[in-house]
């Protein structure tokens, strides 16, 4: 059932009049409702990774987010250096929960701050020399660390401190490798632009760096899952069970070794298209291997994926595949069993990242859900090309949608829940719209996998169908309007 | 319910299954990991006096500090005021930060814009972002006034706020009679809470000048403006209520400056509606003509303080936040004092409750070793609590307790304060420094409970001590916040909370034999 163009084409409009009008010309190119006719053209109109507006309440973050937060930080095993004043490295501590093995502050330095806290004297004079010393002083405290990261903010770059040759000579000095990522806050419009900074700098300085002993022909890299709540595990689960070797994971619970081995792999999977594209497209072209993008997001999604990588190898695997597929399905199908009917024909909104409002689709379809309006933060062209054909006709598709417009679609569109991400969900709640945070998977997770498509349809269903949502007394006025527009 | 019941491991119990531990293993072939062997003696080095040594050696790294930077301060202060917008001035995704920051420890949502500074603007500087920015949201967010703060980027290529706010009323994107307050708060200066200080002068300077008022210290009394009372970067909304129950037990007139309670304490309604509550915008000229000025985080407060002090001519008395019975006391003297007024007997009789209470857990703190962490008020009521009932403070580790007052330093009054009691005898404290140092401070010389935020559940996990969470910013546990920690109902909470953490460590440690019924 498609939903209706013309009303949704309304609805965009009205939401927008609320905006002066130069404001409201742009907003206007970053909203289309999707169409036969859109999905054939691309994405047509469709404006995206462009600067925001000031002033409007945008969910975006900024370059530093995209390489600290994302790329850099979940590699477990080097320090990374929050490079410059306080702030960013505290708020982007232990925020994303990847997950890692390994003892914290010891051989593992993922939920840690190590800053160069910078106070006025470095900025008028530089923090050249004082990173020089910052990096003595982490191999006296962390002397397992296997590497250094430094993430550079605004400041940094501002003041034009040469961390590149700060990093070169401690690279020499302490027989390790250093690297500078120049993430500065202020480059780019949202955090894609730090993904992209922080793929070339593992592309420059890493990979390719050691050797794999032995290799074999079903030696595969996982690239662009980030462990959110123990997701890289339940999806490497798969893989290995499918007979697959998994030589590197890219970041969540990764190594420096893994970056520097990935080169050895016959096929590069990448999930999270948006964050690592940069270096599956590198390592086809330096190194030749083929990759290709893979969606583990509920049941339906799962087992086109793996086919689809078990084709790519033997009768071997793909059997193996085929068996698995056979011995995982009766637990996904009770859990359909269970959940579809409690969640079936609920509405959606989704605004997340750059790729998740696509991918996640698959599991809430799988439980008869349905996405009215979808979105991303900080998608390119390419994200919205794949994303059209995904969606019913009539849904509206949204690029870097302000506060204001997710929460007057929701609103108006009725939905029953609203997956984005903690800055968005308190609003929601005084709504009565039930939410998940889509980002951090609410502290819960995994949801990638077999084992993460139950925690997945376990966790919509708690929310969707709380008895809280009940207790609360609606204010006269949303009954009214209710009411009038005959919901 | 139970018939359909499905097992779903979560994240906890899932990677414990045999076959995650197994796939866990079997990556360590593509990690090069240290060995085992390698780690454990990383580990006990890390625990070691040899390893203290150089940690507090160590001059340039800082390693999970206890602090925050300057603008997020400052929103929690715009917050504060009435139908007020917070606005950041400088690259967006510091903003994401600060809202995602705070709603992680209110649960609740963070209304602020920024003006979306990038590449062009670090170049040309930012003020047609920021005169876009203020078009936008007011006509997006319709506040009555928008509060500007600055991040480093704004500060490092020098943009003049007050001349950008005065282009954007010439091109009459905002009328001349719109608030808009500002201050600067570059992150490489101070912290969250000298933040919360440059927004709230801001604030009261701004209202007041353009008010044309003249200040005239206890004229107000008959109109209404008797006392002002400011909380400072208060994390509890609970704390809100109990000043105001406490005044209104003096039958004082009052103005809170500052009350962003109702902001991070709104109900759910089925309607969200930006602004909720906050002083009232009317009030601040109003305020400078009361008779005096209540501070209860004079470190937080410095240069409002000395704003209202030199301005307003008016006196000012500054507190640390008013925790524990001695600390409550001290707060109703003060009121006594700026009002004449008599102690109310409704909270000397709760004062006496609250004793009683001391009274009955007192054998179960008595002796305890504790591990402090957080800013500089907090800390200082934090101390006063502990020596009152004979816990012992022995760590405090304050990460941004540099700031002047009166030239008396942090550092020094909580040494003077542990000085006055046997009991903080074994103490030090250590200003400037980070987690990781008290990470050596708990391993080399224990304590039994460790009190502060969120972030110290790292270092205590480390050294095996039970964290009872106080402070800025508690992310880990639900609505903390809403429970008052100042006055005596909250030094009855915060009692509460340690002895019952004090009993549970006895039931949960316990051998066997004493696994009492009654304690």
């Amino acid at each position: 059932m498609g939903l209706d163009i013309e009303a949704n084409k309304k609805l965009v409009e009205e939401v927008l009049e609320a905006y002066p009008k130069k404001a409201k010309k742009d907003r206007e190119k970053h909203y289309q409702i999707n169409t036969e006719e859109a999905q054939t053209c691309g994405t047509c109109a469709l404006k995206s990774n462009i600067k925001s507006r000031p002033g409007v309440m945008t969910p975006r973050g900024c370059s530093y987010a995209g390489s600290k937060g994302v790329v850099w930080g979940p590699i477990k095993d080097m320090v990374h250096i929050s490079h410059g004043p306080v702030g960013c490295g505290q708020y982007s501590w232990g925020t994303r929960r990847n997950y890692a093995n390994g003892t914290l502050g010891i051989d593992n330095f993922t939920a840690m701050q190590i800053t160069s806290d910078f106070q006025e004297t470095d900025i008028v004079f530089g923090g050249d020399k004082k990173l020089e010393v910052i990096m003595r002083e982490i191999t006296e405290m962390f002397p397992l660390a296997k590497g250094i990261s430094v993430q550079s903010e605004c400041p940094v770059g501002l003041i034009g401190d040469d961390i590149e040759a700060v990093s070169k000579k401690m690279s020499k000095e302490l027989e390790m490798p250093v690297v500078p990522v120049r993430c500065e806050g202020f480059r780019g419009v949202s955090q894609s632009l730090g993904h992209h900074i922080a793929n070339d700098a593992i592309r420059d300085f890493v990979l390719g760096k050691a050797d794999l002993a032995e290799t074999g022909p079903y030696d595969v890299n996982i690239i662009g899952d980030y462990n959110i709540g123990g997701d890289a595990w339940a999806s490497r689960i798969l893989l290995e069970e499918m007979g697959l070797r998994v030589i590197a994971q890219w970041s969540g619970d990764g190594t420096l070794n893994e970056l520097e081995i990935a080169h050895k792999a016959k096929l590069n999977l990448i999930h999270c298209h948006r964050s690592m594209n940069y270096m599956v497209e590198h390592m086809e072209k330096a190194y030749g291997i083929p990759w290709m993008e893979y969606n583990f997001f509920g049941p339906s999604k799962t087992y086109e994926s793996l086919r689809a990588i078990a084709a790519l190898f033997d009768e071997t695997i793909q059997e193996n595949c085929e068996k698995m597929i056979a011995k995982h399905k009766p637990a996904m199908d009770a859990i359909i069993n269970k959940y579809k009917p409690r969640l079936e024909n609920k509405k959606v909104l989704l605004m997340i990242g750059g790729l998740r409002s696509r991918h996640t689709i698959g599991a809430y379809e799988d439980l008869g859900m349905d996405i009215v309006a979808s979105g991303y933060e900080f998608a390119h062209k390419d994200d919205y090309e794949k994303t059209f054909p995904m969606m019913k006709e009539g849904t509206i598709i949204m690029d870097d949608p302000t506060a204001y417009e997710l929460e007057e679609l929701a609103q108006k569109m009725n939905v029953d829940l609203v997956g984005s991400g903690v800055k968005e969900k308190y609003v929601y709640h005084k709504m009565g719209i039930p939410f998940r945070q889509m980002h951090s998977w609410d502290y819960s997770g995994p949801y990638h996998g077999f084992d993460g498509f139950k925690i997945f349809a376990k966790d919509m269903d708690m929310t969707v169908n709380s008895p809280v949502w009940s207790l609360m007394q609606k204010k006269e006025k949303e009954h009214v309007q209710k009411e009038e527009a005959g919901i | 319910m139970s018939k359909d019941r499905l097992e779903i491991p979560d994240y906890n119990s899932l990677f414990s299954e045999h076959r995650f531990v197994e796939q866990r293993l079997n990556k360590q072939q593509f990690e090069a990991p240290c060995s085992e062997q390698e780690t454990a003696e990383a580990l006990a080095y890390s625990q070691s006096a040899e390893y203290m040594e150089k940690n507090f050696n160590r001059k340039a790294v800082v390693i999970n500090p206890h602090k925050a930077c300057q603008p997020l301060g400052s929103i929690m202060a715009a917050l504060g005021f009435e139908k007020t917008l917070p606005f950041v001035h400088g690259s967006q995704g510091c903003n994401s930060y600060f809202r995602s920051h705070l709603s992680r420890h209110f649960k609740e949502p963070t209304p602020a814009v920024s003006s979306s500074m990038t590449e062009d603007a670090a170049v040309f500087g930012g003020m047609s972002n920021l005169i876009d920015g203020l078009e936008n949201s007011i006509a997006l967010y319709k506040p009555e006034m928008v509060a500007v703060c600055t991040t480093c980027m704004a500060e490092v290529i020098g943009d003049d706020l007050s001349s950008f706010i005065g282009n954007a009323r010439n091109k009459g994107v905002i009328s001349g009679d719109f608030p808009v307050a500002f201050c600067n708060t570059p992150s490489f200066v101070g912290s969250h809470i000298s933040g919360y200080d440059a927004m709230m002068k801001g604030i009261l300077s701004y209202l007041y000048e353009r008010s044309g008022l003249e200040a005239a210290p206890g004229s107000g009394e008959e109109t209404g403006e008797k006392l002002n009372v400011m909380l400072g970067f208060e994390p509890y909304t609970g704390n809100f209520a109990e000043i105001s129950k406490i005044l209104q037990a003096f039958d004082t007139k009052y103005t809170l400056l500052g009350d962003h309670s109702g902001n991070y304490d709104s109900p759910a309604t089925g309607e969200y509606e930006y602004y909720y509550g906050g002083t009232r915008l009317a009030d601040v000229p109003l305020a400078a003509n009361a008779l005096g000025t209540l501070s209860l985080q004079k470190y937080t407060l410095k240069k409002t303080q000395d704003y209202i002090t030199g301005t307003w001519k008016q006196q000012v008395t500054a507190l640390s936040t008013p925790l524990g019975i001695t600390g409550t006391d001290k707060l109703l003297e003060a009121i006594s004092g700026l009002t004449g007024l008599p102690l109310p007997a409704s909270l000397l009789e709760e004062r006496g409750r609250v004793v009683d209470a001391l009274t009955d857990s007192h054998p179960y703190l008595h002796g305890k070793r504790v591990a402090l962490v957080g800013d500089p008020d907090l800390l200082i009521g934090l101390i006063g609590f502990c020596l009152e009932v004979g816990m012992e403070p022995v760590h405090i580790v304050c990460s941004n307790g540099d700031v002047e007052f009166d030239n008396v330093k942090f550092k020094e009054e909580a040494e003077a304060l542990l000085a006055t009691s046997p009991y903080g005898s074994e103490a030090a404290v250590y200003v400037g420094n980070d987690l990781w140092h008290m990470r050596s401070l708990l391993l080399n010389d224990p304590v039994d409970l460790a009190i502060g935020s969120s972030h110290l559940k790292f270092a205590a996990k480390d050294a095996s001590v039970p964290l009872i969470r106080v402070g800025f910013p508690i992310f880990d546990r639900h609505h903390m916040h809403r429970y008052p920690i100042l006055g005596y109902q909250g030094a009855l909470n915060l009692l509460s909370l340690i002895v019952n953490t004090v009993l549970d460590e006895l039931d949960r440690n316990n051998s066997g034999f004493n696994y009492d019924l009654v304690r």
